[in-house]
């Protein structure tokens, strides 16, 4: 079994290769690609450890994203299921939305540190899009969004969004037509355009130095966590972390804090879309967009097609960091259908104020099966991580109706 | 056949001119369509690349794309391509053949299991576009061992020091990717900036067969005619596409490409 290093960043816990465990990881990409990634990675090094540059990220936290996201108890979910403690934390109440804002806007920083004056970035749910294409406007970058025609449909508010912010959005139309295919198309964009673009990817994939960019921005979630938790409970409670893994950005935010806490203490447990489930079904590793990672494939290698009315699931990969989390045993991954996740949406509409998007709904599913089943000294919380007014039409569409 | 790569390039130096290396996509459009491409393109070639189609091409444009997306959907599977190798190599055992691919399809095989199958197959040479240096430094190993060439690439954005460090691990071929560019863009540099770099690696080690490849054409492979090699690909891809869309046989209207750009560098 693999070991996990403590007192060490999960992000940096890579070779000199960029892989973890010798197996997750690594930098599969084209020659041409190797010197803006040896670039960005120095600056990023450099970055991370600079006041200034800390300073101004939180800055941009606190007063462009909106600081802090709320965390607090469902009372009612909690009575209802008669199990565990159910707490929320609430991140989809971030300007932007979803967790994708604090990965957003960390590119965008970085890009322009860089120089460079054009960044390009992929979406499936549009979530990530939507605040690049903000992040952009902000920083005055010129931004291009690659998204796949079926999710381009199926997203259709977060589309407008990326367009009023002035964002081109640039269909991609080949093979599944989903976000596998708009990351493959946003890193050709970028193999042609690395002299001069920034690249953004949208979730902690791809070659080391994207993944390390993106977990290291999302932990300001867990970040937070830890303080309200210990505001709430004097202590860290023994715990239950839920989260949807679609790529797995906003589970590795969430859980970062808590990787060097016992699994007694502190679980980890992540939630992916059934037909898009690499991590809990044992898939094999494969390499796919730039790094080895568990991914579906047929028997020939081949990337294998997902299924998820969640655009931001419908992905066949999944983070080379989830795959050391799994390996190592430290987090624990299952599934929930389409159907498992609108029924969870239903209950939690029903009885509390919160809105989740399909993504999350997915980990609420897996709560609510989990729940009756522990104490009340059980604390299981959730990350709401995003918004559900851009699901609205598939609610209605599914459900019949979309809560007030 | 031994060195026939090093043969080739010492033919076509013979003649005065580079050797042409065509790239077209093995199963394209069928198995058999594809093999029927290259028997009668290869009197007009100096080395023959195929390609091993994966439906996550994160470096080709979409010519190649559809190439690779045709013989997918025509059902090639890796085993295909070591047995249609085998049967090129049969009537053509001297001309070079050289494997392009993803490292996914490799590894999802067994890097070793798959070596082996390429030297039972005759395969003269290796390029692994998305394995690049130093992570190749054991899989090329593995290939010298079995006399298959592996083929490093160097871009522009290649730095001096790592070209250097590349060219010192290659075997007898290098490609040089002639622009910032995915393949099947048009060039996007001037003939002189492509020729100057074409320079730069080849005063590191003269020996070293270089070829230039992404985004030549029949407009533009006479002017590159000073390197050792061109590749031209998805200008090929192209074609075949225009055949099959205006119901033309792609055999003859390949085979009369290949002999344009032929008759430009000789
Ligand atoms: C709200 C939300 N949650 C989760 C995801 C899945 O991505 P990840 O696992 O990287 O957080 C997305 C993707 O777009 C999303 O929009």
């Amino acid at each position: 079994m693999i070991k996990l290093k403590k007192k060490t960043p999960l992000i940096d816990q890579h070779n000199k290769f960029g892989f973890y465990a010798n197996k997750f990881g690594g930098n599969y990409c084209a020659e041409t690609m190797r010197k803006p990634i040896e670039d960005l990675s120095k600056l990023f090094e450099k970055l991370r450890k600079d006041r200034k540059f800390l300073k101004k990220r939180d800055h941009y936290f606190k007063n462009y994203l909106g600081g802090e996201t709320p965390f607090f108890k469902l009372e009612n979910l909690t009575k209802h299921l008669g199990g565990a403690q159910i707490w929320c934390k609430d991140v989809s109440a971030i300007n932007g939305d979803a967790h994708k804002a604090y990965h957003a806007t960390v590119n965008a920083l970085i890009c322009k540190e860089s120089g460079k004056r054009y960044i390009a970035g992929d979406t499936g749910a549009g979530m990530f899009g939507k605040n690049l294409a903000m992040a952009a406007k902000k920083m005055n970058l010129k931004c291009k969004i690659f998204m796949g025609t079926k999710d381009i449909s199926r997203q259709a508010p977060n589309v407008k969004f990326m367009r009023d912010a002035g964002a081109e959005v640039v269909p991609v139309d080949s093979g599944s037509k989903t976000l596998v295919d708009a990351v493959s198309e946003c890193m050709r964009h970028y193999v042609s355009n690395c002299d001069n673009t920034h690249l953004a990817v949208g979730s902690a994939i791809g070659c080391n130095i994207f993944l390390k960019i993106c977990a290291w921005s999302t932990s300001q979630i867990s970040r937070e966590l830890k303080k309200q938790l210990i505001k709430e409970f004097g202590e860290i409670p023994k715990l239950k972390l839920i989260n949807v893994i679609g790529g797995g950005s906003s589970a590795l935010g969430f859980w970062n804090e808590f990787i060097d806490y016992d699994k007694k203490h502190v679980e980890l447990i992540g939630v992916e879309a059934k037909y898009a489930a690499p991590l809990s079904t044992n898939a094999k590793v494969a390499v796919l967009h730039g790094a080895a990672q568990y991914c579906l494939t047929n028997k020939e290698g081949q990337i294998a097609e997902t299924h998820s009315l969640s655009a931001g699931l419908d992905y066949p990969g999944s983070s080379p960091l989830h795959g050391l989390l799994k390996d190592s045993g430290r987090a624990r991954y299952t599934n929930a259908s389409d159907k498992e996740a609108l029924a969870a949406f239903k209950l939690i509409t029903k009885l509390e104020d919160i809105r989740p998007s399909l993504e999350p709904a997915h980990a609420w599913s897996e709560c609510i099966r989990l729940a009756p089943k522990l104490k009340k000294s059980d604390v299981l919380v959730v990350n709401n991580c995003g918004k559900g007014y851009k699901d609205k039409k598939i609610y209605i569409e599914q459900l019949g109706y979309y809560p007030k | 056949m031994k060195n026939s790569i090093n043969n080739a390039f010492k033919i076509a130096k013979k003649e005065n001119r580079p050797a042409l290396i065509s790239y077209t996509v093995c199963g394209d459009n069928t198995k058999e369509k594809s093999l029927q491409i290259l028997n009668s393109i290869s009197k007009d070639l100096d080395i023959a690349e195929w390609g091993i189609p994966h439906n996550c091409p994160t470096a080709d444009g979409k010519d190649i794309q559809n190439s690779s997306y045709r013989a997918l959907q025509n059902g090639i599977r890796l085993n295909d391509i070591f047995k249609l190798v085998k049967r090129f190599k049969k009537t053509k055992p001297s001309k070079p053949m050289i494997l392009m691919g993803y490292y996914q399809m490799i590894f999802n095989y067994g890097d070793k299991k798959f070596i082996r199958k390429c030297k039972e197959a005759g395969v003269d040479g290796l390029i692994v576009v998305d394995l690049s240096f130093p992570d190749n430094k054991n899989f090329a190993k593995l290939c010298k061992k079995n006399s298959i060439c592996f083929v490093q690439l160097i871009a522009p954005t290649t730095t001096v020091k790592r070209m250097k460090e590349i060219i010192k691990s290659s075997h007898e071929m290098i490609y040089m990717i002639s622009s910032i560019s995915t393949t099947g863009s048009a060039l996007k540099y001037s003939i002189k900036r492509i020729i100057k770099n074409y320079n730069v690696i080849k005063k590191i080690k003269p020996s070293k067969n270089v070829v230039i490849g992404f985004g030549i054409t029949e407009k533009t492979i006479s002017n590159l005619r000073s390197a050792d090699g061109l590749v031209v690909g998805s200008a090929i891809c192209r074609e075949i596409t225009r055949s099959l869309k205006d119901r033309q046989n792609p055999v003859t209207n390949v085979s009369k490409l290949v002999r344009k750009l032929k008759n430009k560098i000789i």
